[in-house]
C-alpha cells in the first residue's frame, strides 16, 4: 500500500522504509518551537527534569510574540524566562523585540522551516508550515521540552483527507475563503487527528500566503497537519531564504486516503465564521445587516504581505465607518517595514485604522483590542470561541482581509465587491 | 489507580480557551491558573469540584490552543478524570504527558448526569455510575501510551529510557 506525502515525511524522519496509518513511531525532528506562553512552562519541564542542554541550538526556534512589546509585569516575566534560557542554550533562532514577528508568519519568512521538514511547535497554529511541503504539527510545552532534550518526538501515523482542489480562486477571495468554506462542511472535528493534504489544479494556482493560510486552520479542522505538494511556487518561495536544502516528497500515486473532497475554487464565495465556532460558517453576502464595533487585520492566520495588501487596497483613499475601531496588525517586522516603504502604513493611518508592531495580541484577548461586554469584531484571526477576544459576552466573526477591509468601511459585515 | 467523586458535565467542543482564558496566560503558575477554570462556561466549577471529582463532556473536548495550562489547571483543581466522547489531538497528547487521567467513552459521557457519583478505574477501564448504578467500559491506552502514564509522564518516561540505555 502507497503511503500519502505525511506518512513519506514520517517514514523517512523514523528511518523507515515503510510506515501506516495508526503506527506509532518515533521521528526526528528538524526544528522545535516555542513562544512566550508555552517556552516558560516547557523551560520549567526540562529543569526538572534534569536535561543540561538542548540537542542541537541551531534547531530550537523561541518566538516572543503573544503578549510583546510585554503587556504587564507576569509576562514581561515570561519572556524573561525564554530570553535566559535561550542565552543560556545558545538557541541561534531566537527572536525578541525589534526582530520577532508572529511565529508563523516569521519562521517560513527567515526560511527557518523548509520543505521536507519534521517539525513541532508548542503553539496549535505550527501546522502553517504544511504549505511548505513540511510535516509540521502543535503539540504541549512537554513535547516541546522532550523535542529540544532529544531531538525526536512520538507520532500516532495519521490517515489522511484528501482536498482536490480546482479551478481559480475569484478576485474577491482568499485562502480565508478556502479554509472556512472546508471547516463549514466537515466540522471543527471533521478531520481529528488526520492529516490534509491538498492537491489538484487549483492548489498550484494559489499563492504561498493562501497556502500558509489554509494550512494555518487545518487545526481549526482538528487536523494533526495540513500539507501542499512542493511545486514551483513553493522552490520560487524557498529560494534565497531556506537555510536548509528543501526535500521534496510526494504522495505515492496508490496512498490510500480516509476520502476525497473535491473543492471548485471558482464556486468559493466570501465566506464568514459566526460565533462561537469556527464551523459556523456562512457567506459573507447572506448575513444581513451585523453591526461590529471593532475590525483586527493580522495575526498568524492573516497576517502577511498579500493580506496587508488586500486591506490597502480596499482602504486607501477611504475612511472607515464612524465608531469603528480597526486594528492593523503586520505578521513581521519585514511585513511592517514594507508596508512604511510602500506608504500603506500611512494609508491605513489616513483611514482612520491604527498599525501595531507584530503581536498575536487581540487573537487571543491578550491585549491590543480586547472587546468589552456585547461588542463585535470582525477578525481575520482563527478562532471566535467564547470570550476569545475579550468579555464572555462580547462576540467574533472570522473572515478574510477583503472581508474584514470592506466591512471597515461600512460598519457591518460586509462581502467585498470589486468597483 | 482510580478516582471516584461527582461529575461536572459539559458539552461538545469544549476549547482551551473556556478551560482556562488566554487573558490569564501571563502566568505559568498552575496554582494560580487553575483558580480561573472553566470560569467562562462554568463559574461555580472552582467553587464546587473536590480532589478525585470527574469532568464528563462530548466530543472533540479541549480543542483549539495547545495551551498545555489546560490539562494542568484540570489537574490542578483535584479533577481525577475527564471522561468524553472524543479529546482533540493536542490535548488529548498533552494530558497524558503532564498525567491527567482521560478516557474515551461515548456512552457513559452521555448517560452520566451532572453531580452524578463516578468510580473510574484506569486499569480495566471501567466507570461505575455509582448513582444510577451502571458500568461502562472505555478505550484502553495502547501500550506505549501506558508505558508513559505509569512512568508519571512523558519526561520521566525519558530518562528512565535513558537510564536503561
Amino acid at each position: 500500500m502507497g503511503m500519502t506525502m505525511t506518512q513519506k515525511i514520517l517514514a523517512a524522519k523514523a528511518g523507515l522504509d515503510n510506515v501506516e496509518a495508526g503506527q506509532l513511531i518515533s521521528a526526528k525532528l528538524d526544528i522545535v518551537l516555542g513562544n512566550d506562553i508555552t517556552t516558560p512552562v516547557a523551560v520549567n519541564e526540562f529543569k526538572k527534569a534534569g536535561f543540561n542542554s538542548v540537542f542541537d541550538k541551531n534547531k530550537v526556534a523561541i518566538v516572543l510574540d503573544h503578549f510583546v512589546p510585554n503587556k504587564d509585569i507576569k509576562a514581561a516575566e515570561q519572556s524573561k524566562t525564554c530570553r535566559e534560557f535561550a542565552c543560556e542554550h545558545c538557541v541561534s533562532h531566537f527572536y525578541d523585540v525589534g526582530k520577532m514577528g508572529i511565529e508563523h508568519a516569521l519562521l517560513p519568512e527567515q526560511g527557518v522551516v523548509t520543505a521536507g521538514d519534521c517539525i513541532i511547535g508548542a503553539d496549535s497554529h505550527t501546522c502553517t508550515y504544511g504549505a511548505l511541503g513540511a510535516f509540521s504539527t502543535g503539540v504541549g510545552s512537554t513535547d516541546m521540552a522532550a523535542g529540544m532534550a532529544t531531538g525526536m518526538a512520538w507520532f500516532k501515523v495519521p490517515s489522511a483527507i484528501k482536498f482536490n482542489l480546482t479551478g481559480k480562486l475569484p478576485n474577491n477571495c482568499s485562502g480565508k475563503d478556502v479554509i472556512l468554506t472546508i471547516i463549514g462542511m466537515i466540522g471543527v472535528d471533521g478531520a481529528l487527528y488526520k492529516s490534509m493534504e491538498f492537491t489538484g489544479d487549483g492548489a498550484h494556482s494559489l499563492s504561498m500566503d493562501d497556502r500558509l493560510c489554509i494550512c494555518n486552520m487545518a487545526i481549526e479542522a482538528g487536523a494533526k497537519n495540513g500539507i501542499f505538494p512542493v511545486d514551483s511556487v513553493t522552490l520560487e518561495y524557498l529560494k534565497g531564504r531556506s537555510e536548509r536544502p528543501p526535500v521534496v516528497f510526494e504522495a505515492d500515486a496508490d496512498a490510500e486516503y480516509e476520502k476525497t473532497i473535491d473543492i471548485d475554487l471558482r464556486k468559493i464565495v466570501p465566506t464568514v465564521a459566526c460565533p462561537h465556532l469556527p464551523e459556523n460558517t456562512r457567506p459573507a453576502s447572506e448575513l444581513g445587516n451585523i453591526k461590529i464595533d471593532q475590525v483586527v487585520i493580522g495575526s498568524c492566520t492573516n497576517g502577511r504581505m498579500e493580506d496587508m495588501e488586500a486591506a490597502y487596497n480596499i482602504l486607501k483613499g477611504k475612511k472607515v465607518a464612524d465608531g469603528i475601531r480597526v486594528i492593523i496588525i503586520p505578521g513581521t517586522m519585514q511585513i511592517l517595514r514594507e508596508c512604511v516603504e510602500r506608504g500603506w502604513y500611512t494609508a491605513f493611518i489616513d483611514a482612520g485604522a491604527v498599525v501595531s508592531t507584530p503581536t498575536c495580541g487581540p487573537c487571543l484577548g491578550g491585549y491590543m483590542g480586547i472587546l468589552a461586554a456585547g461588542e463585535r469584531c470582525i477578525a481575520t484571526t482563527n478562532r471566535n470561541f467564547v470570550g476569545r477576544m475579550g468579555h464572555v459576552d462580547s462576540e467574533v466573526y472570522l473572515a478574510s482581509p477583503h472581508t474584514a477591509a470592506a466591512s471597515a468601511l461600512t460598519g457591518y459585515i460586509t462581502e467585498y465587491k470589486e468597483a | 489507580m482510580n478516582t471516584q467523586g461527582k461529575a461536572f458535565k459539559y458539552p461538545d467542543n469544549v476549547d482551551t480557551d473556556v478551560i482556562i482564558p488566554a487573558r490569564y496566560l501571563n502566568t505559568p503558575d498552575a496554582k494560580e491558573l487553575s483558580l480561573h477554570c472553566m470560569e467562562d462556561i462554568d463559574k461555580n466549577f472552582v467553587k464546587e469540584v473536590k480532589a478525585g471529582d470527574v469532568m464528563v463532556a462530548g466530543w472533540n473536548f479541549g480543542c483549539g490552543s495547545s495551551r498545555e495550562h489546560a490539562p494542568l489547571v484540570i489537574k490542578t483543581c483535584g479533577t481525577g478524570c475527564v471522561i468524553a466522547k472524543s479529546f482533540a489531538r493536542i490535548f488529548y497528547r498533552n494530558a497524558i504527558n503532564i498525567g491527567l487521567p482521560i478516557l474515551e467513552c461515548e456512552e457513559a459521557a452521555e448517560e452520566i448526569n451532572k453531580y452524578d457519583e463516578v468510580k473510574v478505574d484506569f486499569d480495566t477501564g471501567v466507570i461505575t455510575n455509582v448513582t444510577t448504578g451502571k458500568t461502562y467500559k472505555a478505550q484502553p491506552f495502547p501500550a506505549f501510551i501506558q508505558n508513559i502514564i505509569k512512568s508519571g509522564g512523558l519526561l520521566k518516561s525519558l530518562k528512565e529510557g535513558e537510564n536503561r540505555g
